[in-house]
């Protein structure tokens, strides 16, 4: 964004290799503006039917110029996706795993991972445009890259609302926290929410070895991947699992997330289920043993 | 006793935190409030989230603490579901 008015995207002119997060928030950034205000510059690369063929152009509202043959081989991909509602979500979570030629263990963490993040931003974010979502299969790797992003209020205000948050990064930190929830301060969460939907996410792709990264506000938080005997160790403050965080990042109005599943390494889910268990109910424990009242020796 | 089948209102992935709400302010509270037991039937629910599981039985839990247990069954779960309503239990439980 040159200013808050105009969208420039340009790309290099012999490869283009972009995170499918990335095709997100550039869809999701593209609804900010008026068509007429994003300027696309022609792309020259060999790759560039990637951008037509995951919807992008079409989110713009701009022409690309770039055919795709219809009978090209398509991979395993799922195209950029604007999800505004509960039933647009449930559809898409049905449509999606054919898509992606997934088995039934590997899609298992694959929908529950897509469903809970774009349940966050219908629910909390606050954006009429919903969220955006895309997904791509890499054979060299054998893995899923998935990106979800919204322009929506982001973590700090809606984590502000009932928790002291000292910044984005902090903010972040709060929502990847067992049982901290933006609807309330009270333990257990709220009858419809319980705070622990990034934790999960967060752990099974810590367990899963997976990349995990966040960024919201001015602040990135990455999730990096474990070596496979530290993996089983999971943590509920996510600033003592190994990570990266950047702050100053410049703005994002709105809250994207990346994640790239490795399929082969990829834990049975119940298996998993169990580590987070573990760990969700020792996070409540302590933290209602630090608010207990303490003794007065006098 | 009543018995809820989640699978024709929620599919096979129960995920849809709206339909669990209704279910949860529409059965299952009036229900333990008359002192009935509810049977939870997951038949043809091959996986569930912990945000579906929470909406539909964390209130349940907080008014009436582990006691809700004895009166709500789950029938059946396959592995995946059962280690979710157990997360959920736990954390209730540990929250009260």
């Amino acid at each position: 964004m040159s200013d808050t008015n105009t969208l420039q995207i340009s790309a290099n002119k012999k490869w283009i290799s972009v995170h499918p997060l990335v095709l997100a928030m550039v869809a999701a950034l593209g609804q900010t503006v008026r068509p007429e205000n994003i300027a696309c510059e022609v792309f020259e690369a060999k790759s560039k039917h990637y951008f037509e063929r995951m919807g992008l152009f079409r989110f713009l509202g701009v022409r690309s110029g770039i055919d795709v043959v219809e009978h090209e081989s398509a991979g395993r991909f799922v195209p950029l996706t604007q999800i505004q509602s509960q039933e647009a979500l449930s559809k898409f979570v049905t449509d999606m795993i054919p898509l992606l030629h997934l088995s039934p263990a590997h899609a298992e963490p694959i929908r529950y991972i897509v469903t809970e993040l774009v349940r966050n931003v219908i629910e909390h974010a606050e954006s009429p445009h919903g969220a955006f979502v895309a997904a791509q299969y890499y054979e060299k790797s054998n893995s899923i890259r998935i990106g979800i992003a919204d322009v929506g209020v982001g973590i700090k205000k809606t984590i502000g609302r009932s928790h002291r948050v000292s910044g984005d990064l902090s903010a972040i930190g709060l929502a990847l926290t067992p049982g901290i929830t933006g609807t309330t301060a009270r333990e257990g969460g709220t009858e419809q929410n319980a705070g622990a939907g990034l934790f999960f996410i967060k752990s099974i792709a810590s367990i899963n070895g997976d990349f995990f990264a966040i960024y919201s506000g001015s602040a990135l938080y990455k999730l990096l991947r474990q070596h496979a005997t530290k993996r089983h160790i999971l943590h509920a403050d996510p600033f003592r699992d190994r990570h990266s965080a950047r702050e100053n990042l410049p703005q994002w109005t709105g809250t994207a997330v990346g994640i790239d599943m490795m399929l082969d390494e990829t834990e049975k889910f119940s298996a998993l289920l169990e580590h987070i268990r573990g760990t969700y109910a020792r996070a409540v424990r302590e933290r209602r043993k630090e608010r207990y009242k303490k003794p007065r020796f006098v | 006793m009543i018995t809820i089948t989640l699978h024709k209102v929620v599919g096979d992935f129960a995920e849809n935190k709206d339909v669990a709400r209704d279910i949860r302010e529409k059965e299952i509270l009036p229900a333990l409030e008359k002192g009935d037991e509810v049977v939870v039937d997951f038949e043809g629910i091959t996986g569930a989230t912990q945000s579906f599981v929470h909406a539909l039985i964390s209130e349940a839990i907080r008014r009436y603490g582990g006691d809700a247990l004895d009166r709500i069954s789950f029938k059946n779960c396959n592995e995946t579901v059962q280690k979710i309503i157990t997360i959920v239990t736990e954390y209730m439980q540990e929250s009260g």
